[in-house]
């Protein structure tokens, strides 16, 4: 029991930093109808961005002051993502706005093996695996027999408050209500005044502020980081934004949470163990697609005229 | 005699090798409610689509109040021109109010920050949108169904909304692309009334409507295009009794059959239910 538990609290860690980055998936897809497959790269990129303002901006006297050093590598890494994912759609998608919808799917691809080797060749060290400071932030809260990391427990409150927040902004604001419509009808949301690139240029920038959040916080709760993280979990929240209905915010979270589970139960339970555990996400993922294509929040059909 | 609010002078629009609309002109005045009418494929929407800045014309020129009409759509309706669609084209998945709402968009001011913070401001300026909505919810008749998903509608509601919709974006031109398709008689006439209504707020008009008779007992002017031309246009007298208009409707007839179709010309134009079958 204790062992089941114990790797619930797990799986709902991992699935706190997956679901963050899913919803940079569904929500761009939703506006552009683009898997946007560079956004694994993204989150990278953000945990890469505070490693370097911990490295190389704050000073040492308050390096191990968590209040202080946390919030500034947590806005550095959100910040350094949606930079890098600006310039992306400015210079990688926006000239292929109106060109089949192959060519941005690949030139995402593109992007992404550009962006993993770029931070390989230029950040000192990143050949290899890097140490990510955590010493501000240890230990474990114990509920009874099982323990919960205090950077763990950071990851699910972040994901839940943030995809709240998202949601509230998404609802009951001029510019949420921009993204929709622009999702649901470009032309017509164009006709009631809305300017589509703007709205485009909104839903990456908050999608990749999402996932460099994540990034910090995986990096925290891990303890090193490698170019590698960001492929390797990209593919782990497309999954969750699929498995919950590509284009819905509420499925890409609740997604993201299954896939944790599923991982770390499976890895525990499961014949095979860790070795396996990457094959039961994708039997999950091939078991809902069977029974719902759509996804379990998706929409069954787009409603166009 | 003020300015018209909108003049569109020989607008000429090609695609490929085809010519949509040929040297079409058009002047709304004030507080008109002019009706274009046409067979289908004359080139009604086309030219309305050259209106509202989805199509830039090949040719000629669209001046609202005086200016040119910018070339995005999204400054044509911040310019002061709405517009419904004949085959509608609400949000399917929002709300009527929030349908509404996104026609607010352009006369709302939210910055980024204040969105974040969601001060007073920016809560006061969100419940203004909303009641906004609300008032042109009740305006169009459809007050009732203000948190339906637009999907979910009737039909005859859906048109009302996008109306509603469109009336949200402040317009000093509306542009009504078939509002009563696929309405019962009860329904259209509604329709004419809330049409009234919108021309009584100071908001001028322009109509496409397949039924004539709808048309002639609404609009202040017709105009009447075939094939991408202006074929006749004046006011609903005129040209309902204008033979061309006939021909162009009913193609042309023997010698014989000529008077006959006049007269059906005629009972159509009256409001009456005389039957037209007699």
């Amino acid at each position: 029991m204790t062992t089941l538990l114990q790797q619930l609290v797990y799986g709902l860690i991992l699935g706190g930093t997956v679901g963050l980055i899913a919803l940079g998936y569904t929500m761009v897809y939703g506006i552009v109808q683009l898997i946007n497959f560079a956004h694994g790269e993204i989150f990278m990129v953000g945990a890469f961005g505070a490693l370097a303002t911990f490295t190389w901006v704050i000073p040492e006297g308050v390096k191990g002051t968590w209040y202080i050093t946390l919030p500034l590598m947590v806005i550095a890494g959100a910040v350094v993502s949606m930079v890098i994912a600006l310039i992306i759609e400015r210079l990688a998608y926006k000239p292929l706005r109106n060109a089949p919808r192959l060519a941005p799917l690949i030139t995402a691809l593109g992007v992404s093996v550009a962006l993993k080797e770029a931070v390989r060749i230029w950040y000192p060290g990143a050949t290899a695996p890097l140490p990510f400071p955590k010493e501000f932030l240890t230990g474990s809260i114990e509920l009874g027999s099982i323990l919960i990391p205090k950077t763990g427990l950071l990851i699910i409150v972040v994901a839940v408050v943030l995809t709240v927040l998202l949601q509230v902004y998404i609802n009951t604001s001029r510019m949420g209500r921009a993204m929709r419509a622009t999702a649901q009808d470009p032309d017509t949301a164009r006709l009631m005044g809305i300017n589509p690139d703007r709205t485009i240029v909104l839903t990456f920038a908050i999608g990749a502020v999402l996932a460099g959040v994540a990034g910090v916080l995986y990096g925290v709760h891990i303890n090193n980081i490698s170019i590698d993280i960001g492929f390797q979990n990209g593919i782990f929240a497309f999954t969750a934004a699929v498995l919950g209905g590509i284009g819905s915010i509420r499925g890409a979270v609740i997604g993201g949470f299954v896939i944790g589970l599923v991982k770390t139960i499976a890895g525990q339970y499961f014949p095979g163990g860790t070795q396996y555990d990457y094959v039961w996400i994708f039997v999950v993922l091939i078991a809902v697609l069977v029974f719902r294509p759509q996804g379990l929040f998706g929409e069954t059909e787009r409603v166009r005229a | 005699m003020t300015a018209p609010i909108l003049r569109a002078q020989d607008v000429t629009m090609v695609f490929g090798g085809l010519t949509a609309l040929s040297e079409v002109s058009l002047t709304l005045d004030r507080g008109q409610i002019v009706g274009l009418i046409g067979p289908n494929g004359a080139g009604k929407t086309t030219f309305f689509n050259c209106l509202t800045g989805l199509y830039t014309p090949t040719n000629g020129q669209v001046l609202l109040d005086g200016t040119q009409l910018p070339s995005d759509p999204a400054h044509v309706t911040i310019a002061g021109i709405a517009r419904t669609f004949q085959n509608i084209r609400l949000f399917p998945n929002m709300t009527a109010v929030e349908n509404v709402m996104v026609g607010r968009h352009a006369r709302m001011k939210q910055g980024p920050i204040a969105t974040i913070f969601r001060g007073p401001r920016f809560r006061k300026g969100e419940t203004d949108a909303r009641t906004r909505a609300k008032e042109l919810l009740d305006f169009a008749g459809i007050g009732r169904s203000g948190d339906e998903l637009a999907r979910n509608l009737p039909y005859g509601d859906q048109r009302r909304l996008e109306i509603a919709r469109a009336l949200a974006t402040d317009p000093k031109v509306l542009l009504l692309d078939e509002p009563t398709a696929g309405m019962n008689p009860q329904e259209t006439e509604a329709t004419r009334q809330l049409i009234f209504k919108i021309r009584d707020l100071g908001i001028s008009v322009v109509v496409i409507e397949h039924d004539t008779k709808f048309i002639f007992s609404l609009c202040d002017h017709v105009s009447v295009l075939v094939q991408g031309k202006l074929l006749v246009e004046g006011t609903p007298e005129a040209v309902r009794t204008d033979p061309r208009v006939i021909e162009a409707y009913l193609g042309k007839p023997p010698e014989e059959v000529q008077a006959e179709v006049q007269h059906a010309a005629e009972l159509v134009g009256e409001h009456g239910d005389k039957g037209v079958g007699q």
